[in-house]
């Protein structure tokens, strides 16, 4: 059984680009993952903010012998979003696709299917291998049973799970942050970056449900799947992707792969978990086949 | 242009024909469509009796297979293509690679449109749909302004298809899990969104909540009336404001932009709503051919105004992302 490996997903937040270094600088040093996603997800907006500072970073990740991956955005609209997909794509690099609109340009070459791909099934995902999907991160409201039944029908393929992080539900042409700012998109002032880790959405009687991030809706709770390493490996599981957060994502990197050498339970990963300064509390309904705001099973 | 009109039941096919839809587009009675509510929907005998009706009416049957097969079992999907295939289908509305896949090699004859729900927005993904599949018209998500879907049409060389009334998704079909996250039950896995067997509407000495899943979605004072509890529509609060933080509660109405649609060289036009009943579908039907008809011959956007006008009354409405104010 070859050990499962951990990858640290996109950051899907504006932060400032000091922020973006000191983090992964910090990541490259000291935090036990196999894979770093790199690259704007979210809005192309904000991409002028982050470009300049991806070519230093990419060096010093590999330089500690992470992999890089470039991650694309999912939901291109102006040529010049539409062009950077182009160009990352023509890397020689592992690149994810969070769009159809990357597929022509990366057919042929080898690619990460992100979590903004539809693949719901094992003839979607074959589809897909056969233009070069590598690794295949499947929709977030997929439940580890689906998960495991796709990756049956295609045992070469690593399959990759969103195990921990806020949700990312849904994404739209309207940017919410700028919406309650009272401002249009295209004069959006990036309010966004006044939330690191997304602005929490409360009902009507006060419970944390969404969280806005620009154009994209969140969970305001955090995924937290947690299985013992046989359990991951028997649903067919060969990655588990960590998503960014201001918390210590070190310390996250860390629980995780003590989970996965065997040397944590998950009921006390997750304990150590939620000692950390999480934006919310801990879910995984979606792994279990449930709602995704379920709350953990034994928290 | 092409009026698409929505038929959930026999019956109401039968009315939108008769009302002048060029086009009906209709499903199966189980989870292969995304309006998947109970007493909606097609048996294979009535799929087959409503295509034979359309066609002595001169109207075509668009028959949608859009949501996405599941893991565990792709048949029903498979056999749903084949089923609409051999009924005589015009097309079919797919939105999965799956069923795209499935319909393109065992139904090359068989026309494939592209659903909104598989959200493509750009030359590259719609050319992607189109060299893979043969896919020869596009539903296009409801988040892109006119002048977007101008550039486009100039971009690619398949047919467009605009929503122009009824319901407004607010974020990209197809991507959106808010459903799932709140009830378990979402519009890719099981064709429905924010569904009724999640709601619940509770009283308490102010008013009443409306609920899905135990998640207030909105509250409504004594003696006022109350609105479904659609995720995306409802009230919250966020960052010291409470109100309808991503879309009031509005219903699409882009009658007023036809003339825009026609310049933008879009093909058809779309009216959603598969749950409604007969009346409806005959007056909104009704209404959309005679504003159609009227661009066609080149009447003025006042003009079309006024057909459309009974219209507007009572609901909200919005032209949605078609302004870019929108946004």
């Amino acid at each position: 059984m070859p050990p499962i490996a951990l990858t640290l997903g996109p950051v899907f937040f504006h932060w400032p680009a000091e922020r973006l270094k000191d983090f992964y600088f910090r990541i490259a040093d000291e935090a036990p993952v196999d894979r770093v996603h790199l690259g704007e997800v979210v809005c192309g907006k904000r991409m002028p903010f982050s470009d300049p500072v991806w070519p230093d970073l990419i060096e010093r990740l590999e330089r500690a012998g992470k992999e890089v991956v470039l991650s694309t955005l999912a939901t291109p609209m102006t040529a010049r979003e539409r062009r950077s997909i182009e160009d990352l794509c023509g890397d020689s690099r592992l690149v994810e696709i969070n769009d159809v609109t990357a597929l022509p340009s990366r057919t042929g070459k080898p690619f990460v299917s992100g979590p903004f791909v539809n693949v719901y099934n094992g003839a979607t995902a074959q589809f897909l291998i056969r233009r070069g999907a590598q690794t295949i991160c499947p929709p977030v409201e997929l439940s580890l049973a689906h998960i495991a039944a796709i990756a049956r029908t295609c045992p070469d393929t690593e399959f990759e799970i969103f195990a921990f992080g806020r949700l990312p539900l849904a994404l739209s042409g309207r940017c919410y942050h700028a919406r309650l700012h009272g401002l249009h998109k295209d004069s959006c002032q990036f309010t966004c970056e006044q939330d690191p880790d997304g602005l929490v959405v409360d009902t009507l009687d006060d419970q944390s449900f969404l969280a806005m991030n620009g154009v994209q809706t969140m969970s305001a709770q955090v995924q937290a799947v947690m299985l013992p390493p046989a359990e991951f490996a028997a649903q067919s599981v060969r990655r588990l992707r960590l998503s960014p957060h201001t918390c210590d994502m070190v310390q996250v990197a860390r629980i995780y792969r003590s989970l996965l050498e065997g040397n944590e339970e998950p009921e006390r990963a997750r304990v150590l978990l939620s000692n950390l300064d999480l934006p919310g509390a801990l879910v995984d309904g979606y792994a279990r086949g449930r709602a995704g705001a379920e709350p953990v099973a034994s928290p | 242009m092409e009026l698409v009109c929505p038929a959930g039941t026999p019956a109401t096919l039968r009315a939108a024909v008769q009302a002048g839809a060029d086009a009906v587009y209709c499903g199966f009675r189980d989870e292969t469509n995304a309006r998947n509510f109970p007493g909606l929907n097609f048996s294979p005998q009535e799929m087959a009796e409503g295509i034979r009706f359309a066609h002595d009416h001169g109207s075509k049957v668009l028959v949608a297979i859009n949501t996405f097969a599941r893991a565990d079992n792709i048949d029903p999907w498979r056999k749903a293509a084949d089923t609409a295939a051999a009924s005589g289908a015009d097309a079919i509305i797919a939105a999965d690679i799956a069923v795209l896949d499935h319909m393109a090699t065992n139904h090359p004859g068989t026309r494939l449109h592209l659903s909104v729900q598989a959200a493509a927005a750009t030359p590259e993904a719609i050319g992607f749909y189109a060299d893979s599949f043969g896919v020869r018209r596009v539903v296009l998500p409801r988040v892109l302004s006119v002048q977007e879907i101008a550039a486009l049409n100039r971009a690619i060389t398949v047919e467009t298809e605009a929503f122009v009334f009824g319901g407004l998704c607010v974020m990209v079909e197809g991507r959106c899990h808010l459903s799932s996250y709140a009830t378990g039950k979402s519009p890719n896995l099981n064709g429905v969104c924010s569904p009724p067997e999640a709601v619940n509407y509770v009283e308490d000495g102010a008013g009443t909540m409306a609920q899905l899943a135990g998640f207030t979605i909105d509250r409504y004072e004594a003696g006022k009336s109350t609105g479904y509890p659609t995720l995306c529509k409802g009230r919250f609060k966020a960052g010291g404001k409470t109100g309808y933080l991503f879309e009031d509660p509005v219903s699409l109405n882009a009658g007023s932009m036809i003339v825009a649609f026609r310049e933008a060289g879009v093909t058809a036009l779309k009216i959603e709503g598969r749950q409604r009943g007969k009346g409806y579908v005959t007056e909104v039907v009704r209404a959309f051919r005679k504003a159609v008809d009227a661009v066609e011959q080149g009447g003025t956007p006042t003009e079309i105004d006024s057909i459309l006008a009974s219209m507007s009354e009572g609901g909200r409405q919005t032209t949605g992302a078609y302004r870019k104010t929108w946004r």
